[in-house]
């Protein structure tokens, strides 16, 4: 378990480290996810650049409007200490273990796009957005799109993943996470988050992503459609969790076969959407 | 002798150095002059080797030297314990070199080494080192490797057969079953393990060019078997030129009893880079690879009874895979540990087992936590089930009704224990089966449970319950018996202690037994201290290095407790005897006169004329005063054999959950009712029962090593192969009865295997059980919940299902 030699950068600042990723190198933060990569020499870098000290990219930061800011920085231990949506606390405990929620990042995540990562999940139920800086500047991408294929994101070669958006939540929305992990690893191979309101007896609001299921998180819009002014009822759960893997090529591996895992996902997804409505 | 130190659950001394940090385990030591060794594996499963240029892995910086199989005059690693028995069966040996030569039998062999400077020097020249191979058919299943037209692996073994081993009565068990009213047949896979103790494998080899001795540090559970191997079989440099010392071992399960390459190499490389210490410490990767596995068993088994529950025969039908080159006791492992118990508790008047051992493109299988007696168990304990439920009897009751009766010990089975040439057999010592069943049907409210069936049932749940009334042989072994039938080290199982009680007082107790944290420190003080009534802080307990041990056979096969205490009682006897004839010198009295108690020696009679056992050491050990012909010091060393094995035995009773929706199985209650005899340290039991019966319920529901068709082990790290976690169980709950062994002093059993052997068969039978409701009789392991799920689209006849669902609804079980 001894890496290949790489040269290592701690630059000090954000403007630091943006140049440093132009020039070529492998960003690392908590180094939950490349480290083990490295070590089992399955993935070399030349160099890596070690933005774990760039203090503005911590922080949680909530804004008048009820919207949120979290830095990308921000470990999940730190984000379950801080949010004040039990719901979500509780999708954070089944993450990895407690080493890795005390080490792993939110944004170390989202720009590491594994597929079986529960965050990336998490964060599109909220319409989450990433927030990018490179030398021309900060753009702002809605996570929706934003992961392009298996450890592959929108985030250019020049720029550095600096904070997770997300807009105001809507009015008495609820969320809730279930997960079929696969035992050994703890990674996903179903995950489902659900953000759901109802309003006058009908859903008001749907959000439903998977990971683990396909080559990407996604959101399973055909499930989100179908509940949208739904009376949210057993029917109407379990014929809008039947759209879960809709135009998604669904993985397989020696832990899941695809067969199981598209039935798992209608089954979790229609577990997560029960929990959000409190069922 | 015993006072209340015996059998009190006192503090491990062990305990804080492990919890502060403190243990001294292989990869801890750091020599002047140490450097690292790595070693470059078979990418491939099965190949040749065309060449090997290590011309830029030599340029490497910080390398010292480069090591191939052709470099090393060494012979292949000995192994020790064929399949044997009276017909003088053939083995078609092959074992591992300490570098492969010409080929490569699985994927993880080793084909060449990096001594260098640092660690990362000798990881980093491997990735230069090229290998022209030439890439050969695979085979990783023992029963298709036996089929004409498979991959041959070995030309001195056709259709890829080790041996093709049988035992008991085949003449009566065919007839029992050809007259049988009921017949139940089922194949069943004992799905291989990897073992996963928590300090990986590793070595330190150390050539002395100034006297020309080696010294070697292992994690090893055998440190003079090792040497006597390493000397005597592999290097061909004399024994007492080679002193092998285990430092602490972090666990081991068996998988540190054998002789392997590494263990050779490090010394061949030390001599090689001028006498400079060389470390090799595997990585876990590299773990999952070239230590042994465990299990790997195709079995079709039949089991014959009459229609009241009466079993009269049982005929069994074993692949073991033995992977593509044998370990140390491959092939003893699935056949005497396995074929010669396969009764299990039962008086079944018939049984036959053949068994034919297999070599597969795949790691070696050696012995695991249990070694033979869990694959037994899980065969013996599925088709007790299996026959009930053709017959419809309640699982309990068809146990009960063929339980050995009280009155049977000892008992000569008819699955082999006393098939031995010479008369040399071992016996089931002793036994008393109903009284754990019923305390373990009475804890779990046996009979109340189908309301709870029903009530899962309303949560979307199927309940099961799965009974596992176990036996296992301990404590091995008797030397003559090991002789007798061939199945020896080529040497035997006695174990030895020496015992001195210093000038002060002070004792240290020597052992050539070797602990892997089973708190061997704090047990056997106990038993001296309760011996010889000096208190356990005055006493200290070693072991592990071959300059200073008495040699012993080390621990594995829960052998420690029965042969190794006993070894160490006679020693304190020896010494307590000794000082009661110089007690009897001090005091004036004759021998006959002098009464122990504790630590003081008084003559009968008069209650002030006393003397403790410290005042006697003083003054042996000072040897001033002493009777005509007594030696000074109280020294005495003992040698055991034991003249039977032991044999623990209880019920294990499983509850489990499982989700339709999902198949997932939740284990929601489990209780084991034990009898493992006497209890030096009950805390000590309970914690091998805990981790025992997690290791068992590993198997059922979680583990299994997995390798594609062309021997590549997919499950090839903990991110792929699931070990159990603690926050997937219930609490256990542990209950006891006492059926003290008649085969040593205390009356103790040996307990380190005994969870890991009942629980497995009781998770899978509750599975079973659990989906009964649709039809299904068997299932094979590990339940996890894809698994589990698509038994149950099978048995609803989705289409989902149908194609792995093998048995289950559609089993072969049938009236004769």
């Amino acid at each position: 378990m001894i890496p290949a030699a790489f040269e290592y950068t701690r630059p000090a600042t954000l403007d630091d480290a943006i140049a440093a990723v132009g020039a070529g190198g492998k960003v690392i933060a908590g180094g939950q996810s490349i480290l083990p990569l490295l070590k089992l020499r399955v993935a070399a870098a030349d160099r890596l650049i070690d933005i774990g000290r760039i203090k503005e990219l911590n922080g949680y930061r909530p804004r008048p409007d009820g919207s949120l800011e979290i830095g990308a920085l921000t470990t999940y231990a730190e984000l379950q200490a801080a949010t004040p949506w039990s719901t979500v606390a509780d999708a954070i405990d089944e993450i990895g273990d407690v080493q890795v929620r005390n080490r792993g990042t939110i944004g170390g995540s989202i720009a590491h796009a594994d597929p079986g990562s529960d965050f990336p999940a998490i964060a599109l139920a909220f319409d989450g957005t990433a927030v990018l800086r490179g030398p021309n500047g900060e753009r702002e991408v809605p996570l929706d799109g934003f992961f392009e294929g298996p450890f592959t994101t929108g985030i250019g070669p020049d720029e550095i993943l600096v904070a997770i958006r997300r807009p105001a939540v809507a009015a008495d929305a609820a969320f809730a996470y279930r997960k079929l992990a696969q035992p050994a690893s703890g990674y996903s191979i179903v995950g489902v988050a659900a953000l759901v309101a109802m309003s006058g007896g009908k859903v008001s609001h749907a959000r439903v992503a998977l990971t683990g299921v396909g080559e990407v998180a996604y959101r399973a819009k055909g499930v989100e459609e179908a509940l949208l002014g739904s009376d949210g009822g057993d029917a109407a759960i379990a014929a809008a969790a039947a759209h879960a893997t809709d135009g998604v090529t669904v993985n397989a591996d020696i832990h899941a076969d695809a067969a199981y895992r598209a039935a798992m996902a209608i089954v979790y997804t229609k577990r997560a959407i029960e929990g959000a409505l409190g069922r | 002798m015993t006072t209340d130190i015996l059998g009190s659950s006192v503090k491990r001394t062990e305990d804080p150095k492990f919890i502060t940090g403190k243990g001294r385990y292989l990869d801890d030591i750091k020599l002047t002059g140490m450097v690292h060794m790595s070693i470059l594996r078979s990418p491939y499963a099965h190949a040749n080797i065309r060449s090997i240029d290590t011309t830029a892995a030599k340029a490497m910086p910080g390398v010292l030297a480069v090591i191939v199989g052709a470099d090393i005059p060494y012979n292949p690693l000995p192994m020790a314990w064929p399949a044997g028995g009276a017909s003088g069966l053939q083995n078609n040996v092959n074992t591992p070199r300490v570098l492969a030569t010409d080929d490569v039998k699985w994927t993880g062999e080793g084909v060449a080494a990096v001594i260098a400077e640092t660690p990362e020097q000798a990881v980093d020249a491997l990735d230069v080192i090229a290998v022209d191979w030439e890439p050969l058919p695979t085979v990783v299943d023992s029963e298709k490797a036996t089929q004409p037209g498979a991959p041959q692996l070995h030309e001195n073994a056709p259709n890829n057969i080790v041996f093709d081993w049988t035992v008991g009565d085949k003449a009566g068990t065919d007839a029992a079953i050809d007259n049988a009213e009921v017949v139940v047949r089922q194949r069943i896979v004992n799905q291989r393990l990897i073992p996963n103790p928590m300090e990986v494998r590793g070595d330190i080899g150390w050539y002395n060019p100034g006297t020309e001795e080696y010294t070697v540090w292992m994690s090893s559970q055998t440190p003079h078997i090792q040497r006597l191997l390493l000397t005597a079989f592999v290097t061909g440099i004399p024994e007492h030129k080679v002193r092998v010392i285990a430092p602490d071992v972090g666990g081991a399960f068996g998988t540190k009893i054998f002789c392997y390459a590494d263990m050779a190499l490090v010394m061949f490389a030390s001599k090689l880079v001028g006498g400079r210490p060389v470390k090799w410490v595997e990585t876990r990767r590299e773990n999952y690879q070239s230590t042994i596995h465990g299990r790997d068993h195709i079995t079709y088994l039949e089991i014959a009874g009459k229609k009241d529950g009466e079993i009269t025969g049982l005929r069994v039908k074993t692949y073991a895979n033995l992977g593509g080159r044998l370990s140390t006791i491959g092939p003893g492992i699935p056949t005497t540990l396995y074929g010669r118990v396969l009764a299990g508790p039962y008086k079944f008047p018939n049984v036959h087992c053949e068994v034919i051992g297999v070599y597969t493109n795949t790691t070696f299988v050696d012995a695991y936590r249990g070694a033979g007696r869990p694959e037994a168990t899980y065969v013996v304990e599925r088709a007790m089930d299996l026959f009930a439920d053709e017959i419809g009897m309640d699982h309990a009751a068809i146990r009960r009704k063929n339980f050995l009766p009280n009155d049977a010990f000892p008992y000569d089975n008819p699955s082999g224990l006393g098939t031995a040439v010479n008369g040399e057999k071992v016996y089931i010592d002793s036994g008393n089966y109903e009284p754990a069943l019923d305390k373990a049907l009475t804890i779990v409210d046996y009979y109340l449970l189908d309301e709870k069936r029903a009530e899962a049932r309303k949560r979307g749940k199927y309940l099961g319950v799965g009974l596992s009334t176990y036996i296992e042989i301990c404590g091995v072994a008797p030397s003559k018996w090991i002789g007798a039938v061939g199945e020896g080290w080529g040497a035997a199982m006695w174990e030895s202690a020496n015992l001195k009680v210093h000038l002060t007082g002070k004792i240290i107790l020597t052992m050539g037994t070797q602990p892997q944290g089973q708190g061997h420190e704090t047990t056997y003080a106990q038993i001296i201290s309760s011996e010889l009534g000096v208190p356990m802080e005055d006493i200290i307990v070693q072991h592990s290095d071959t300059q200073g041990t008495p040699f012993g056979y080390g621990s594995y096969g829960s052998r420690t407790s029965s042969v190794g205490s006993t070894a160490a009682i006679k020693a304190a006897g020896k010494v307590r005897e000794k000082a009661k004839r110089y007690a009897a010198h001090m005091l004036e009295a004759s021998v006959e006169d002098i009464e122990v108690d504790g630590a003081n020696y008084r003559v009968k009679g008069s209650p002030d004329k006393v003397k403790t056992i410290q005042e006697i050491a003083f003054a042996i050990d000072l040897g001033f005063s002493l009777p005509d012909g007594m030696e000074p010091y109280l020294d005495e060393t003992a040698y055991h054999d034991t003249p039977n094995t032991t044999w623990p035995f209880g019920t294990h009773i499983a509850i489990v959950e499982i989700d339709e929706e999902t198949g997932h199985v939740d284990l929601v209650r489990y209780v084991a009712v034990d009898d493992v005899g006497n209890k030096i340290n009950p805390m000590i039991v309970d914690g091998q029962l805990h981790g025992g019966i997690a290791q068992g319920v590993g198997q059922a529901l979680w583990e299994g090593a997995i390798y594609s068709d062309d021997g590549q082990l997919q499950s090839g790290s903990m991110m792929d192969y699931a070990m159990p976690r603690a926050a997937w169980f219930p609490n256990l709950e542990l209950d006891e009865t006492v059926t003290p062994s008649p085969v040593n002093p205390i009356g103790v059993k040996g307990v380190g295997e005994a969870g890991a052997i009942a629980s497995t068969a009781a998770v899978s039978n509750a599975v079973i059980d659990a989906l009964s409701p649709l039809g299904i009789k068997h299932l094979d392991m590990p339940y996890t919940a894809q698994t589990v799920w698509r038994a149950i689209q099978g048995a609803k006849g989705g289409a989902a299902g149908a194609a792995d669902h093998t048995n289950g609804s559609n089993g072969k079980g049938g009236q004769a």
